[in-house]
């Protein structure tokens, strides 16, 4: 009969509502646990404390969770799409074409002149490149797919995207300055931070309708899990299904990297968490369980990066890998079995 | 006052055939080129039958079986589900009246037995895919159906090849069509489990009224069990009951003749001594 996974689910967003709170207490300057309530829920006020928590510890433990949750329905969704446990949500090329952006800004910026070069990096337009940059290879890759019926070619195709735009980096990192590339690979790091409500609220947006996609291909990702054929069979318009699964996945994946800077591993790896305590590949289960799973590792990645006591912080992308590997790695020697 | 005559062909048999096939050309069309794998073939298949397809390998069985569930188009001719043109026929329209179980492999064994013959369902389901009380009757209808309902909370990847062959039966079962149609159903199955599916096919057509079109190599429990068989040979398609077939001395000519030789009395063939 029907499994039920009411238990784990209950469990899941409990943990994830802990983290979130730790992750909120955690920073370089050590804020009591009833001035951080205090804060959250208006009862301070004035004070340095609330600003740093309202301002900007807690806009980071959103982004973190949007990140988290993001990163791991567009890689579920890939894996699903390409039947290929080793899809990501960056296999169109996405984070490719945002690094293309961004990097055109960045070390391009010299050839544009010095006079627009400090108007050109800021925050702003580095958001604006990433956006326009994976928007861009993923028009290019919609239009092959429009052409191109089989699926696996797609994936090839996203590829060679990456390898131009990473051949087209290369080039321009070799003619920058050694400060336009270490800007650039600061954003290569990833990070959480930094993010204003009002960048939020645009990102919370773009995020939503990412999400509302998502939840729409629910029945015909299932029936996706049958074979391109089968599912067709089933009344599935296939073109049209497996247009709004990219849309989805690029409109999540490309805002994203264009706030938070491409974060490898989550979104490859949490649906494999995931499939570790889910066992199952119906993804009216996945889809509810990736989004809290992504959201509570990035959280716990990220509280790891504030190095709890120290003014540091680190690169939230290498966290993410640091951490999560050598987890999945244990987790697939210990079952022997890849579940998919 | 004038009178008009209206003349209305009404064919007495076409009330009962339910999947016909007329002046059909199949193959592969490319910008340049077109391939015809096979040409002018007819046949009427009546609702309820048991159908079995053979023919050598490469003779086109696999281009036949796709184009007629859909997956490729027709060069040209026509195909009439229902006394529907396929052509014309929407794919959420034409799931309801033909299900498939191909040779392919899943993409995902990951799913309990329950959960891929609930896919089944899917024609009829809401947006979200959840499945009503009717839903779930016909699911564990068509679970017992093929015998396999103390499997149903079995995951796929345990399973042996005869058991995910009837898994997928059941799940063609549930998606309630009047067409059934098996690209190879019996590979990959040792000869109990080949005759056991094929049997378990006879059944169905017998106890649910569906029509059952399959393509096999087993000519010998083909010749045993369907209502009708469609032979594809080098230079024509036949169709027609077994009986028939082996008087006209279709089989014989279904090979080359250098090794092995068609026994009419038996049904089968023999290695030539």
């Amino acid at each position: 009969m029907k499994i039920n996974y009411k238990y784990q689910f209950i469990a899941l967003s409990v943990i994830l509502l802990l983290c979130f709170f730790v992750n909120i207490s955690l920073g370089s300057i050590s804020i009591p646990m009833d001035s951080i309530f205090g804060s959250l829920f208006g009862t301070i006020e004035n004070s340095t404390w609330e600003v740093i928590v309202t301002d900007f510890r807690l806009p980071k433990a959103i982004t973190a969770i949007l990140v988290g949750s993001g990163l791991g329905i567009s890689g579920l969704l890939m894996q699903t799409l390409f039947r290929n446990p080793l899809a990501g949500p960056f296999v169109l090329g996405i984070s490719s074409g945002a690094s293309l952006g961004v990097a055109l800004v960045i070390l391009g910026s010299g050839l544009f002149g010095s006079l627009f070069a400090t108007a050109l990096i800021s925050k702003w337009s580095i958001v604006i490149a990433a956006s326009l940059g994976s928007f861009l290879v993923l028009l290019a890759v919609l239009a092959v797919s429009n052409k191109v019926r089989d699926t696996m070619a797609i994936l090839i195709i996203g590829l060679m995207f990456g390898s131009i735009t990473a051949a087209v980096v290369s080039v321009l990192s070799y003619f920058s300055s050694a400060e336009q590339l270490q800007q650039y690979i600061f954003w290569g790091f990833g990070s959480l931070s930094n993010l204003s409500w009002d960048e939020l609220l645009i990102f919370f947006g773009i995020y939503l309708i990412g999400l509302i996609l998502s939840i729409a291909s629910i029945k015909g990702l299932n029936s996706l899990l049958l074979g391109d054929n089968y599912a067709k069979s089933l009344g599935l318009n296939l073109k049209q299904s497996r247009l709004i699964i990219i849309l989805a996945t690029s409109l999540i994946a490309g805002t994203i990297t264009a706030f938070a800077g491409p974060i490898a591993f989550i979104g490859l790896a949490i649906p494999h968490l995931t499939r570790q305590i889910f066992k199952t590949s119906n993804h009216k289960v996945l889809l509810p369980a990736v989004f809290l799973y992504g959201a509570i590792v990035i959280l716990i990645c990220d509280s790891i990066a504030q190095i709890p006591g120290s003014d540091y912080t680190l690169p939230i992308n290498a966290i993410t890998a640091l951490v999560g590997a050598p987890v999945v790695i244990w987790l697939l020697v210990r079952q022997r079995k890849m579940m998919f | 006052m004038k009178t008009v005559y209206r003349v209305v062909f009404v064919s007495k048999k076409s009330q009962n055939i339910i999947l016909k096939a007329e002046q059909l050309s199949i193959g592969y069309k490319t910008k340049k080129a077109e391939t015809v794998v096979a040409s002018n073939i007819n046949f009427e298949l009546q609702q309820g039958q048991l159908i079995g397809l053979v023919g050598a390998n490469g003779i086109g069985k696999s281009t036949l079986l796709r184009t007629l569930i859909k997956v490729q188009p027709a060069l040209s001719g026509t195909i009439l589900l229902d006394d529907k043109d396929l052509k014309s026929t929407s794919t959420t329209d034409l799931a309801k009246q033909l299900s498939i179980v191909l040779t392919e492999q899943l993409t995902s064994k990951n799913l309990s037995v329950y959960e891929l013959v609930a896919l089944g369902r899917h024609p009829y389901t809401n947006w979200i895919g959840n499945l009503t009380d009717k839903d779930i009757s016909i699911i564990n209808s068509s679970l017992k159906q093929v015998n396999i309902f103390d499997l149903k909370d079995k995951r796929c990847y345990e399973l042996s090849d005869g058991q995910l062959q009837k898994v997928m039966i059941a799940r063609a079962l549930a998606q309630d069509t009047d067409v059934i149609v098996l690209d190879e159903p019996t590979t990959h199955l040792d000869m109990y489990h080949k005759a056991y599916i094929l049997k378990l096919l006879q059944k169905l057509t017998k106890e649910t009224g569906k029509t059952i079109l399959f393509s096999s190599h087993e000519i010998d429990l083909a010749i045993q069990l369907c209502d009708t068989m469609i032979v594809m040979r080098k230079d024509d398609v036949v169709c027609g009951q077994p009986c028939q077939l082996i008087s006209k001395g279709v089989f014989e000519s279904l090979f080359p003749e250098d090794l092995i030789l068609f026994d009419d009395k038996s049904g089968s063939f023999r290695i030539k001594k």
